[in-house]
């Protein structure tokens, strides 16, 4: 082995500890990119996959009832290549042995099978179109432990049927479940099933007719062309609009996590990759300022300005290598484990993970250069140390008094402390960046926790302040308000409540955003719209209250004209005023007063959707008589709604605020480690002249430690900005039609990061404070500067 | 191998003594046990009737910090503190120092105090590092080859700042050197070979550091 390959390595090894906290950062960096891209990567594949090989539709439309010749002349418009009518049925299911009600979608199977969204069946065989059998999603099966050979009791356009299960599938349509009007898959209480067309038709009184029709589209076709065309021959069969992938709840929901997984791949190692270059700055500056006199001895010796650059240069890439390969490795185990928990649920017959070499490739050469770049200044400065100058001793560093302490503000501080804040000064550009370094730390890990607090903030307001119903129910044609007093009458029933929802789309100017209209009674107790300090508003007495989001997103101002198109019955166009601005976290509906809901509609006094406060110990009885009344299509109960969110937020969240902490800690004792390290290494001399003049341990350890305690208690209040900053960011990032994040961190979030941080200088202080206690004194004393 | 063997040695209150030896003769090591830095592998230490022999850091610590006023060859003065700053780090710890003005007055740097060390010569570090060993009033002064780094004019300096503070504070001042010239200063000259006491001699009349030559 030539000579200075072997010093690389004794140094690599003399090194250790600060190599393995770089390597570390760097492989904190590298892992959430490696973790988030291959991810990003594998789902998307998966899900491309999925959609192509189970021939996943591109346009959707619901309707009233249309015959099926009408099918047959959408298939011929040009740019068609498939057309699917269907029947698709909202029911409410019971199972013995579980007394929640349970609302399902039942969807037609074709006789010849379904030449679009075409099923996977995991377990058993397809419907015999000759008796009541189905297929059944497979979250529902699993939830409730289902096979086949199981019976459910299903109400079908107000009749009971039992349903036998034979088999167990699953629906490119259907892979992010939501019940709904519901924010959360719930797989208790909302089940998909397939039965065979026939059947089906039959049972919901659709024999030769269909409700809904799935359209693949030719691949030079455009979608909205398509629809354009679709939706005036639709209307008069109650067509509520064609819509495309983009609008498919399912699609929806897939694609603003899968951007979220996208950011959080370029964001966070951007953060590390900046720490870790700064810290290989920091040490390698300082290897080379020891070597100086090495360095001219190899020059004297013949050794180029090249091969002594390219030597400091190798350590920086063996250090990369270590990072870098630590990172692909755990990212890619990360990745297989984020991407298996994506898969509890979004349900995916295969799931493809796969890691892209080339994007291995691409982080390796960027992290790579970043390192090499980080430490170009101290390798060529070490090259180009002219011999005679580095053979001779380094000047002593130069202090200067500072205004500070000409005005005397040091006159209090013992020697020890002046001696900290001078050389905090001294060095500030370096004293700044390791503060920056530990305040990101203290950022990362705080963006863990905001999401929780963020998602128990949503909770809070829309379940809390916005929507104090106990169940929810949605009824499946509007009726009188009336069937008010005999819901009221109901034993147990405390207060219901009638909401007239409608969906429609708002436009101004180029904007245009399909959602609904909630038509709330004048006189409300359970449910409200909160003005932008969460408050509620009193509705005006004409006009919507509108989203701020949405308002700002189309330009809009209070006293704006706005145009709705209904999407009911006639599909009418009217002109309303914007009457008042509010704040929503999911979704992005529009307000406006019940009877004036109506009057737009130019309908009487209907409701589609009642919410009910119910006493607690009458929920059984509530939900039998419930079940029983054929007019209602769906329940919704807000504590299980509200259980299955933090269910969601316990397997999801939890282990990504995990994963945070853990890279925090990684960053935040990667830099004070090193800071700590390096002090020591400085000042190693300093320290052991004055315990030979008889300073105990603990008064030459508080000089250290006293710098790192400042650096520190420095860091944590910037990190606090900067992971306020940071969170605000992702929020806005991660903002889209389906929810708006609220940028709020709780006391928790700061007191965790800050105590992680804290944790993280106390272990290296625990380190150096070891070290300290083994220094050899005498040998310092021997040595020159 | 032993840095020292059979070393029987008695530093009396007040005196000045040269330990005089070559490179490897073992004065280091034994300015480091009678300093409380080294503790010796076999034998006994005892300072004023007090045993150093098993002493542990904590005593160690406690009889440097106490008794022990230290100079060194390189001067181990703190770059970040001035001048009067690197004499008050003792002061501050000692019993009953003197004003680091007051010790830097007796090294002749009164008019140096608020310098920090890149700002001095090498003579005038090494009087800070002077004052900051007496400043204390310790009972003894231990230095290591105090004019080593120093070119002989300069050493003259330091060597009178050290005879000063022998003669007017009364400290007993050990003195290691390999230089033999230095040897006329002291009252009592040892010289040391192979880690052994090869002689012991008294001057009846120790020379000024002026008036030796090296």
């Amino acid at each position: 082995m030539r000579a200075l390959t072997l010093k690389l390595w004794r140094e690599l090894w003399h090194l250790r500890g600060q190599v393995l906290a770089i390597a570390l950062v760097m492989a904190g960096g590298v892992s959430v990119c490696v973790m988030s891209l291959s991810t990003y990567d594998s789902l998307l594949t998966t899900r491309d996959t999925y959609y192509r090989e189970h021939g996943f539709a591109d346009i959707f439309a619901n309707l009233k009832r249309a015959p099926k010749s009408l099918a047959r002349r959408i298939e011929a418009l040009p740019g068609i290549a498939s057309v699917e009518p269907r029947v698709v049925a909202k029911v409410n299911l019971s199972l013995p042995d579980f007394s929640d009600p349970i609302s399902g979608v039942l969807v037609s199977i074709p006789a010849a099978g379904p030449r679009l969204n075409r099923l996977h069946i995991a377990a058993g065989r397809m419907p015999d179109s000759r008796r009541d059998e189905v297929l059944i999603s497979d979250t529902f099966a699993a939830a409730h432990n289902l096979s086949s050979g199981a019976a459910i009791q299903a109400v079908i356009n107000g009749r009971k049927r039992e349903l036998t299960v034979v088999g167990i599938a699953l629906s490119p349509e259907y892979i992010y479940q939501i019940p709904p009007g519901s924010i959360m898959p719930d797989f208790a209480r909302f089940g998909v099933m397939w039965m065979p067309e026939q059947r089906l038709a039959t049972a919901f009184n659709m024999e030769g007719a269909f409700n809904d029709i799935v359209i693949q589209v030719q691949p030079q076709a455009t979608i909205q062309d398509i629809i354009d065309q679709l939706d005036p021959m639709l209307q008069p069969y109650g067509g509520q609009g064609a819509y495309g992938r983009d609008l498919q709840l399912s699609n929806r929901f897939l694609r603003e996590e899968f951007n979220g997984l996208k950011m959080m791949a370029y964001l966070f190692p951007a953060i590390f990759l900046s720490v870790a270059v700064f810290l290989i700055n920091v040490v390698v500056a300082r290897l080379v300022s020891t070597q100086r006199d090495l360095v001219a001895v190899l020059k004297a010796f013949g050794y180029s300005t090249g091969a002594i650059a390219w030597h400091y240069a190798k350590l920086v890439i063996l250090i990369s290598i270590l990072g870098i390969g630590t990172g692909v490795g755990a990212g890619a185990w990360l990745g297989r484990g984020m991407t298996s928990l994506y898969t509890e649920f979004y349900r995916f017959p295969v799931l493809l993970y796969q890691v892209d070499p080339t994007m291995v490739l691409a982080v390796v050469l960027i992290t790579t250069a970043f390192a090499l770049v980080g430490s170009l200044r101290a390798v060529l400065h070490a090259a180009n140390i002219a011999p005679a100058e580095g053979m001779r001793p380094e000047n002593p560093p130069t202090y200067r008094l500072s205004w500070l302490e000409q005005a005397g503000f040091y006159k209090p501080l013992a020697q020890t402390s002046r001696m900290i804040l001078r050389h905090l000064q001294r060095r500030a550009g370096k004293s700044l960046l390791a503060i920056v370094g530990i305040a990101l730390a203290c950022a990362i890990m705080m963006v863990g926790n905001f999401q929780q607090d963020a998602a128990k903030l949503m909770m809070h307001v829309q379940f809390q302040l916005a929507q104090k119903q106990d169940l929810e129910l949605t009824l499946i044609e509007p009726a009188a308000d009336q069937v008010l007093s005999s819901l009221s009458a109901l034993l147990g029933v405390r207060y219901a409540e009638g909401i007239r929802s409608v969906p429609v789309t708002i436009r101004h100017q180029q904007h245009e955003y399909r959602t609904s209209i909630h038509g709330l009674p004048r006189e409300r107790h359970l449910q409200h719209a909160l003005d932008t300090e969460l408050k509620p508003i009193q509705l005006p007495s004409a006009g919507i209250v509108l989203t701020k989001r949405l308002a700002d997103n189309f330009n809009l101002n209070v006293g704006d004209q706005v145009e709705v198109e209904i999407h009911e019955g006639q599909r009418p166009r009217r002109m309303v005023q914007v009457n008042g601005l509010s704040q929503q976290y999911f979704d992005m509906a529009i307000y406006m007063r019940r009877d004036k809901l109506n009057e737009l509609l130019h309908e009487g006094p209907v409701i589609n959707r009642v919410a009910l406060a119910i006493d607690e110990r009458y929920q059984n009885d509530i939900y039998r008589r419930l079940k029983e009344i054929p007019r209602i299509a769906g329940i919704s109960i807000r504590q299980s709604v509200i259980a299955s969110f933090h269910d969601a937020l316990q397997r999801v969240l939890v282990a990504f605020t995990l994963i945070n902490a853990i890279l925090g800690t990684v960053i935040a004792f990667g830099v004070v480690y090193n800071t700590i390290r390096i002090a020591l290494a400085e000042r190693g001399r300093e320290l052991a002249s004055l315990r030979v003049l008889g300073y105990t341990r603990g008064e030459v350890a508080y000089i250290l430690l006293g710098e790192l305690s400042l650096l520190t208690l420095a860091a944590i209040p910037i990190g606090f900005l900067l992971g306020a900053a940071l969170c605000g960011f992702m929020a806005s990032m991660m903002a889209s039609d389906l929810y708006r994040i609220p940028l709020v961190l709780s006391a928790y979030t700061y007191a965790f990061s800050a105590l992680v941080v804290i944790l993280s200088a106390a272990a290296s202080g625990a380190i150096v404070w070891w070290r300290i206690r083994n220094m050899d004194l005498v040998a310092v004393l021997k040595t020159r500067e | 191998m032993h840095a020292l063997r059979g070393v029987d040695l008695d530093l009396f209150a007040g005196e000045l003594v040269v330990l005089l030896g070559a490179s490897g003769s073992g004065k280091s090591t034994l300015l480091n046990i009678l300093g409380g830095l080294d503790t010796a592998t076999k034998g006994e230490v005892s300072y004023c009737g007090q045993s150093l022999t098993n002493a542990r850091d904590r005593e160690l610590t406690r009889y440097r910090r106490d008794h022990v006023g230290f100079v060194f060859q390189f001067y181990n003065l703190i770059p970040s503190l001035t001048a009067r700053e690197n004499v008050a780090v003792v002061t501050e710890i000692a019993a009953n120092p003197m004003r680091p003005e007051d010790a830097l007055g007796l090294v002749g740097l009164q008019e140096r105090l608020n310098h920090f060390p890149a700002q001095m010569s090498g003579g005038e570090q090494q009087r800070v590092a002077i004052a900051r060993a007496i400043a204390k009033n310790p009972k003894v002064l231990l230095c290591d080859e105090p004019t080593g780094a120093l070119d002989s004019k300069t050493g003259t300096v330091v060597l009178d700042a050290l005879v000063r503070a022998n003669k007017e504070l009364g400290t007993t001042t050990a003195i290691i050197t390999h230089n033999a010239g230095i040897a006329a200063i002291a009252d009592r000259v040892i010289l040391l070979g192979d880690g052994r006491i090869t002689d012991i001699h008294h001057n009846a009349h120790p020379l000024k550091p002026a008036e030796v030559s090296w």
